[in-house]
């Protein structure tokens, strides 16, 4: 059996994977499949753990975060075209008007 | 069943002038106002003669309660008015004299700017002068006494945009509020002591104690009062206000600066002598600080050329006199010579204004003199004044001046030396008043030929007088001079003794040792006679005197003033206590305000530890708000930093 400790430094890979591409990627969609990368790298914590101590609520806790990622995805692929319909870009760097 | 007679009304008239003249009175024109002035204040004379003819139908003291004022579990104080002998002479004066000089001021104001507020403030004092005197407790007392000196206030900085005017009005109301920290620290005393501020009900207290033999309650009561009475009626130390006063309008100076508001210290006194008369030590304060007052001010008084000042320093000094008959227990003789010099003082200031009108404007007696034929009803009015003043018989002042001197000698809390001093003061109010005489109405007329500006054009309020040249006074202040002038001469043919029974059922001693004093006298060693020809020798004595310099060897003054050098220096600066005060009082309260209040606390502590605080947060907030750069990868590095910080610190307890 794979023990856990693979999984974990796997999760945490595919977390830190997704926290480097948030900070540098410019592009917005790029930016959004870091998110969805981070909340992997969580999941496969989560089911993990789930295995190895024999309970359940893990994996129906992964099950709740596909739900929200989905209607997180909805949500922020409608926000990223209207974005772009006011902007006409994707570069998050000009979209910098929400500031002091 | 005694009658209800409105004594309310005697000071609400001259309110209700006031408050439309002072109101309305800007639209009016000048023969409404002072047709308003004359009405609500002649009514309120009106009433007074008609009290004063219904008084000895009625039960005395005669107390009327208008309504409840202050009820705080068993303290009280109403709207109450009280009628006694005293009041009722008090009323008559201040009514009297007061209406004659409302009548005078209408021609010595009329050209003048801001008429109508010069007789709301006028009718505003009578209101709250008459309040203070027919007032029946001490607290509606203190009302009308806070209000005198407001009006004074206004009255003095009636020119308030001549700057000397301002500051007078303001140094007379701040060294009145001295005098009425004392009257308020008394009036504390007596709610403790007694639970009532009501003549009857303190008084009743009183009773109840013996005389104190050295100091006690009674004798810090008494000295509290002598405070507030010095501050108000310009006795030593807080007299300096008087003086500077005169920067008034003369009517002014006339009402309330020498026949009403400053002779309310003594009305006072006077009304409570059960108190003084069981505190023989404060009774002792009263006569000491009296006489020094009457020899201090007198001595100034000769030095000064200004004509209203030495006017202004007669007043002090003749206050003095009744704080001296006040302080050797014969309160009696104290309201008599308020009274005799109500008229004649109240007469020479209108004199000394008709004066100043008919040379446009010039005060300075060395440059007035021969104006006896130019102004002779002036002339005739000021020389009865001035020789009712003097103490000439059978002028007014020769009859309370002489029975005050006479009661400094015999009395039980008498004394030879407030005797000897009164009368060389006696003496010294003869030379300088004389002195005036001369200077202004005899000799050569020594000032310019008057070019029609009066007193008043220099303030710019108003177009020049229309004429030129001197000029005597017309009608309407004339008028108020000749009955002042009848009254100088005949308002002492009452005669201190038939004044004195009047009196009696309101000041009667309740001390049985001051009665048997008063009834046996001290020992009947000196007689009358002897006494009141001293004190007719020493006013005839500063009369030859100013004959002789001011006469008969006018330049003989500036030699004498030479061979005195520095005194005459010292007198002729008032003995520099103008200087002494403002090094020893102003001077350190003004530094002491400015240096440590101001910059030190206000500003270097109260201020700066908000400024700073204030300052510390924009600093701060400064700072944190570059985060906010609208850069979402920044936000999401600040979001990842943190994480990073919080798992760091987890990790570290975890550790540990």
């Amino acid at each position: 059996m794979v023990p856990l400790s693979y999984y974990l430094v796997l999760g945490g890979i595919l977390f830190a994977c997704g926290v480097t591409g948030f900070l540098i990627k410019r592009n917005i969609i790029t930016i959004f499949m870091s998110i969805e990368l981070m909340l992997n790298g969580v999941n496969l914590s989560f089911v993990a753990f789930a295995a190895q101590w024999h309970a359940l609520s893990g994996q129906v806790f992964v099950f709740f975060v596909m739900v929200v990622a989905a209607a997180e995805a909805a949500v922020g692929l409608a926000v990223i075209i209207a974005v772009f319909r006011t902007r006409e870009t994707l570069n998050v760097d000009q979209v910098n008007l929400l500031k002091l | 069943m005694t009658p209800n007679l409105h004594l309310c009304l005697i000071p609400l008239l001259p309110l209700a002038g006031a408050a439309i003249n002072g109101l309305l009175g800007k639209r009016f024109s000048r023969q409404l106002v002072s047709a308003i002035a004359l009405g609500f204040c002649g009514a309120a004379f009106a009433m007074a003669l008609w009290v004063a003819a219904e008084f000895s139908a009625l039960n005395i003291p005669h107390v009327e309660t208008l309504a409840a004022w202050i009820r705080a579990g068993g303290f009280q104080a109403d709207f109450a008015f009280y009628l006694d002998q005293l009041s009722l002479v008090m009323l008559l004066v201040v009514t009297g004299v007061g209406f004659l000089i409302h009548i005078y001021s209408v021609g010595y104001m009329w050209e003048e700017g801001g008429f109508y507020r010069f007789f709301a403030y006028l009718n505003l004092f009578m209101f709250f002068m008459l309040t203070l005197v027919l007032a029946s407790n001490y607290l509606l007392m203190f009302i009308g006494w806070e209000g005198v000196g407001l009006a004074s206030y206004l009255l003095i900085g009636f020119w308030f945009t001549k700057d000397s005017a301002a500051a007078a009005g303001r140094k007379a109301f701040i060294v009145n509020r001295i005098g009425d920290f004392g009257f308020l620290i008394a009036l504390f005393l007596m709610i403790q002591q007694f639970g009532s501020l009501s003549f009857g009900q303190v008084f009743l207290g009183v009773a109840q104690r013996g005389v104190e033999s050295g100091t006690g309650l009674l004798t810090s009561i008494g000295l509290l009062l002598m405070v507030g009475a010095a501050g108000k009626s310009a006795q030593i130390p807080l007299y300096v206000w008087l003086p500077d006063a005169m920067e008034g309008p003369t009517p002014v100076s006339a009402l309330i600066h020498a026949a009403t508001m400053v002779t309310a210290g003594v009305y006072m006194v006077s009304r409570s002598h059960a108190i003084f008369e069981r505190a023989p030590v404060a009774l002792m304060v009263v006569a000491i600080v009296g006489t020094l007052t009457a020899l201090f001010a007198a001595t100034i008084g000769i030095c000064q050329t200004d004509i209203k000042k030495v006017l202004a320093y007669s007043t002090i000094s003749q206050l003095g006199y009744m704080f001296m008959a006040c302080g050797v227990g014969a309160f009696s003789m104290g309201i008599f010579h308020l009274m005799t010099h109500a008229f004649f003082k109240g007469l020479l200031f209108l004199a000394a204004g008709s004066v100043i009108h008919a040379v446009g404007g010039e005060q300075d007696m060395r440059k007035m003199g021969g104006l006896r034929t130019k102004i002779p009803w002036t002339f005739w009015t000021m020389t009865a004044a001035t020789f009712a003043i003097a103490g000439f018989p059978p002028f007014a002042g020769f009859f309370s001046k002489d029975a005050i001197l006479f009661q400094a000698f015999t009395s039980r809390y008498g004394s030879w030396v407030y005797w000897a001093i009164g009368v060389f003061t006696a003496f010294l109010t003869s030379f300088y008043m004389f002195r005036l005489w001369f200077l202004t109405f005899f000799g050569e007329y020594r000032g310019e030929e008057a070019s029609g500006h009066d007193e008043h054009s220099r303030t710019g309020a108003r177009a020049p007088h229309g004429h030129g040249g001197i000029h005597e006074s017309p009608k309407v202040m004339l008028v108020p001079l000749v009955i002042l002038a009848m009254l100088s001469v005949c308002g002492g043919w009452i005669g201190s003794v038939r004044f004195d029974n009047f009196l009696s059922p309101a000041l009667h001693s309740v001390s049985p040792a001051i009665e048997n004093a008063a009834a046996m006298r001290k020992e009947a060693s000196v007689s009358e006679g002897l006494l009141t020809s001293v004190s007719i020798v020493a006013a005839l004595g500063g009369f030859g005197m100013a004959w002789l310099l001011y006469q008969r060897r006018p330049q003989l003054p500036r030699e004498i003033a030479g061979a005195l050098g520095g005194f005459y220096d010292a007198v002729l600066h008032k003995y520099y206590v103008d200087e002494l005060y403002a090094v020893l009082f102003v001077k350190p309260l003004v530094d002491g305000s400015t240096k440590l209040l101001w910059h030190g606390i206000d500003r270097d502590v109260i201020d700066a530890t908000l400024d700073n605080s204030a300052d510390g947060a924009q600093r701060v907030s400064d700072a944190a708000r570059h985060m906010q750069s609208g850069n979402i990868r920044s936000y999401a590095g600040w979001v990842a930093a943190g994480a990073a910080a919080v798992i760091a610190y987890m990790v570290w307890v975890g550790v540990r």
